[in-house]
């Protein structure tokens, strides 16, 4: 049963590196970009066509990066998630994604689904839900940095801080 | 005090700082 957990760190890593691309993606590129092209009258094309199907692709591969992470874990999980000894490390990175992962798809998506009109709000909670969208994505991205430290750490890590 | 996450860099120095205090954390405290 030795291809289960290659074929999980396999999907992990191609799911994780679509999610944090993705998110990368909103924070570098499209969030400045929307408020130029508010400023010159073009950021339906962006809000109608390039953000929603970002965000599918977005918290699906989110799902699918921690429970290819959980896979790969296998018997270990409990031990990460405990942060027993030896497992400090990818049990932190192991939390960071999680912490993530709920953001994803209990603050951002149904803010987001207010903000692109596919569920209904007033002008409003519209505002209200684009300021609280901003500052979980931007959370996500500073707890992205320390998890893939953590995470992405293995012998060198272990070398160099012991963790 | 401005929030850090309104931009790109705060959100970047905010990540690079938490960085440092959780492996400083897990050294001394789960190490």
């Amino acid at each position: 049963m030795e291809y289960v957990p290659a074929l999980a760190r396999w999907l992990h890593f191609l799911a994780g590196i679509m999610w944090v691309g993705l998110l990368y993606y909103f924070n570098f590129v499209q969030i400045p970009a929307l408020k130029a092209a508010g400023a010159d009258g073009t950021a339906a094309g962006i809000t109608r066509h390039i953000a929603p199907r970002a965000l599918l692709y977005f918290r699906w591969s989110a799902v699918v990066t921690w429970l290819a992470g959980a896979a790969l874990l296998g018997g270990q999980f409990v031990s990460a998630f405990t942060l027993s000894k030896g497992y400090a490390g990818i049990g932190i990175g192991a939390w960071l994604g999680t912490i993530m992962l709920f953001n994803v798809w209990v603050i951002i998506w149904p803010n987001q689904q207010k903000i692109l009109g596919l569920k209904p709000a007033t002008d409003e909670e519209k505002n209200a839900a684009r300021r609280t969208a901003l500052l979980t994505s931007r959370a996500n991205m500073a707890l992205s940095i320390p998890m893939l430290f953590f995470m992405a750490g293995g012998l060198t890590h272990r070398a160099a801080f012991g963790l | 005090m401005k929030n850090p996450l309104d931009s790109i860099w705060g959100t970047i120095i905010s990540g690079l700082v938490l960085t440092v205090v959780l492996v400083v954390a897990a050294k001394t405290l789960l190490a």
